[in-house]
C-alpha cells in the first residue's frame, strides 16, 4: 500500500537506520562541526566586548556550512545504489520521498547543531540577555528553512557536472532572507536589545512559502532525467 | 525582417548618442549633488531594464512549467486573468486606495498590475513551445548584464554622494544584489546541468527566485528600521526636465536591450540547430536513417 | 572636480560591460557557424 504516510515513514526510518549504521559519516560530520567552531574561535576573538553582537552570525554561518556538507552526503548515497531510479519507477508519491528526505536531513543537521551550540556557549562565554526560549523557534524554523531548500536543490544538482559546489551555489542566494532573519533574530535575543518577533514571523513565512513550492515542484525535479 | 535589425541598430545608436547628450549637457545641474548625479541616467534605466527582463524570464518559466499538463496550464491562465481583474478594480476601491503610497495614482498602480497578465498572454502567443525556454535563457543572460551595470554604477554613485561605497541597509541595491546572485546561479545551473530536463530545472529555480524577492525586500526593510542608516537625501519629486531625460534614456536603453536580446535569441536558436545537427550525424554514423526526426534535445558541454 | 571622476567611470564601465558581452555574442556566433560548416562538409 503506497499511502503517503507509509512511504514517508518507511523512507525516513530507512535513512535514519542507514546513517546510524554507517557511523563513519556521522562521526566525521561531528568532527567537522567541532573544527568549524574552533576555527571561528581562533578567527573571531571571544574575549572582545562586542562578541555577543557577532556570535549570532558566527553560529549560523557555521550551521550553514555544516548543513551543506550534510546535504551533499544524503543524496549521494541514493545515487550510488541507484535507489533514485527505483523511486521514479515506483508509484510512491514523490512528495512523500521529499518530505522523508527533508525530515531526515533536518534531524541530521539538528544533531550537528546540538553539538556545536554548547561549544559556542563555552568558547564565547555566552550569556543570553533576552528571552532565551525564543531561540527555539528561531533554531527550528531556521534549520528547516535551510534544509527544505537544501534538499530540493541537492536533488536538482544531482545530474550537474560539479554536483558538490552546485548545491551551495543554488542554495545561498535563495537563503539570504532566511539567513538574515536567523542571524538578526539570534543577535536580538542574545543582546536583548530588540525584539525577535518580526524575524520569527519572517522565518515562518519563508518556511511556509518554500515548503509549499518544493512540494509542488519536486515531482518535476525527480522526473528530470 | 533581415533588414530590420541593421536599421534598428542605427536608430538605437542615434538614440543612445542623443540620450548621452541630454544626460551630460541638457539636463540641469543638481542643487545638492552637482554633476555626479547624472549617473542616474545610466543607473536607473539599467535597473528598470534588468527588472523587466527578469520579469519576462519569470513569466516564461511559469508558462514552461505549466504547459506539460492541461490542468496546470489552465490554472495558470485563470490566475493570470484573476490578477488582471483584481488589479484593474482594486486600486480604485477605498480600502485599497488608502494603502497606496502618496504620490502614486491608482490608475498607475492598476496599469502596472494589469501588465502581469498582459505579459503572460503576450509571451505565450509570441513564443510557443520550446521557444519559451529560448526566451527564458535569453532574458536571464541579458538581464544579468544589465543588473551587473546597476551594481557597478550604484556604488560609483554612492561613494561621492554619501561617502560610502555600500550601505548594508540600502534596500534597493541589496535586493538588486540578491536578484543578481539568484540569476547568476540560474545561469550556472543551465551551464553545468547535463540533464535533458535542464530547462525544467532552470524554470523551477526561476520560480523559487521570484518567490524569494519579496521576502528579501521584507527582511532588509525591517533590518533597516533596527539599524541606523546613512541619511539618504533626495525628496519625492524630481525636476520635470530631469524626469524627461531619464525616460528618454530608458527608451534608448530599452531599444538597445531589445536588440541585444534579439541577437542572443538568434544565437540560442543557432546553437540548438548545431546540437541537433551533431546528434543527427552521430545517429547517421551508427547506421540509423537520417530522416528520423529528433526532438530538440541538449547534449552535454 | 573629484566627483566627476566617478561619473566618467560609471559611464565608461557601463559601455565596457556592454561591449564585452556583445563581444562574447560575436565570438559564440562565429564558433557555431564554423561548427555548422564543418558538419555540412562532413556529410
Amino acid at each position: 500500500m503506497t499511502s503517503f504516510w507509509a512511504v514517508l515513514s518507511a523512507t525516513l526510518v530507512k535513512d535514519i537506520r542507514l546513517e546510524w549504521r554507517s557511523k563513519d559519516a556521522l562521526n566525521s560530520m561531528l568532527f567537522f562541526s567541532l573544527l568549524v567552531v574552533v576555527i571561528f574561535v581562533f578567527s573571531f576573538d571571544p574575549l572582545a566586548e562586542e562578541s555577543r553582537h557577532i556570535v549570532g552570525g558566527l553560529v549560523w554561518v557555521a550551521f550553514l556550512f555544516a548543513a551543506v556538507v550534510a546535504l551533499n552526503q544524503t543524496w549521494a548515497r541514493e545515487l550510488r545504489n541507484q535507489v533514485l531510479d527505483a523511486y521514479r519507477v515506483s508509484p510512491a508519491p514523490a512528495n512523500a520521498l521529499f518530505l522523508a528526505k527533508s525530515v531526515g536531513n533536518f534531524l541530521f543537521v539538528s544533531v550537528l547543531e546540538g553539538l556545536m551550540t554548547p561549544l559556542f556557549i563555552v568558547f564565547y562565554n555566552l550569556h543570553v540577555l533576552g528571552p532565551a526560549w525564543q531561540l527555539i523557534p528561531i533554531a527550528l524554523l531556521g534549520t528547516w528553512a535551510l534544509v527544505v531548500n537544501g534538499t530540493f536543490f541537492a536533488a536538482m544538482s544531482l545530474r550537474t557536472r560539479n554536483r558538490e559546489i552546485m548545491l551551495p551555489l543554488l542554495l545561498f542566494p535563495i537563503s539570504i532572507p532566511a539567513v538574515l532573519g536567523m542571524v538578526a533574530g539570534t543577535t536580538a535575543i542574545l543582546t536583548g536589545e530588540s525584539s525577535a518577533h518580526f524575524y520569527i514571523v519572517l522565518l515562518l513565512t519563508y518556511d511556509v512559502v518554500f515548503t509549499t513550492a518544493s512540494l509542488a515542484l519536486f515531482e518535476t525535479i525527480l522526473h528530470a532525467e | 525582417m533581415k533588414r530590420l535589425f541593421p536599421i534598428l541598430s542605427i536608430v538605437t545608436v542615434v538614440l543612445l548618442g542623443y540620450a548621452l547628450y541630454l544626460a551630460l549637457v541638457v539636463a540641469p545641474t543638481d542643487a545638492l549633488q552637482g554633476e555626479v548625479y547624472r549617473i542616474i541616467y545610466y543607473h536607473v534605466p539599467s535597473a528598470w531594464t534588468a527588472f523587466l527582463l527578469f520579469f519576462i524570464n519569470f513569466v516564461a518559466s511559469i508558462r514552461y512549467l505549466t504547459r506539460s499538463k492541461a490542468s496546470t496550464e489552465n490554472a495558470a491562465k485563470w490566475i493570470a486573468i484573476g490578477i488582471g481583474v483584481v488589479g484593474l478594480v482594486a486600486p480604485f476601491l477605498p480600502p485599497v486606495r488608502r494603502l497606496i503610497p502618496a504620490g502614486m495614482e491608482p490608475s498607475a498602480v492598476a496599469t502596472t498590475i494589469v501588465l502581469i497578465p498582459a505579459f503572460y498572454f503576450l509571451v505565450g502567443k509570441l513564443f510557443p513551445g520550446d521557444r519559451l525556454d529560448v526566451l527564458a535563457v535569453t532574458s536571464a543572460e541579458v538581464g544579468v548584464v544589465f543588473c551587473t551595470i546597476v551594481l557597478v554604477t550604484g556604488p560609483l554613485w554612492a561613494r561621492p554622494v554619501w561617502g560610502i561605497w555600500w550601505a548594508p541597509g540600502d534596500i534597493r541595491l541589496t535586493s538588486t544584489l540578491v536578484l543578481w546572485l539568484i540569476y547568476v546561479s540560474y545561469l550556472v545551473l543551465r551551464r553545468f546541468s547535463n540533464s535533458a530536463q535542464t530547462q525544467m530545472l532552470a524554470a523551477a529555480l526561476a520560480v523559487f527566485g521570484a518567490l524569494d524577492v519579496p521576502l528579501v525586500y521584507l527582511s532588509i526593510w525591517f533590518f533597516r528600521t533596527q539599524h541606523p542608516q546613512p541619511v539618504i537625501g533626495g525628496g519625492g519629486s524630481m525636476d520635470p526636465r530631469m524626469l524627461h531625460v531619464l525616460l528618454f534614456s530608458w527608451l534608448a536603453f530599452l531599444l538597445f536591450g531589445f536588440l541585444v536580446c534579439w541577437s542572443r535569441f538568434r544565437l540560442e536558436l543557432l546553437k540548438r540547430e548545431v546540437e541537433q545537427a551533431h546528434a543527427m550525424e552521430s545517429l547517421a554514423g551508427a547506421g540509423v536513417s537520417e530522416k528520423a526526426s529528433l526532438p530538440l534535445s541538449r547534449s552535454a558541454g | 572636480m573629484n566627483a566627476v571622476k566617478f561619473l566618467f567611470a560609471a559611464y565608461v564601465a557601463t559601455w565596457v560591460i556592454h561591449l564585452f558581452y556583445l563581444g562574447t555574442l560575436v565570438r559564440r556566433f562565429s564558433q557555431l557557424r564554423q561548427q555548422l560548416r564543418e558538419l555540412g562538409k562532413g556529410k
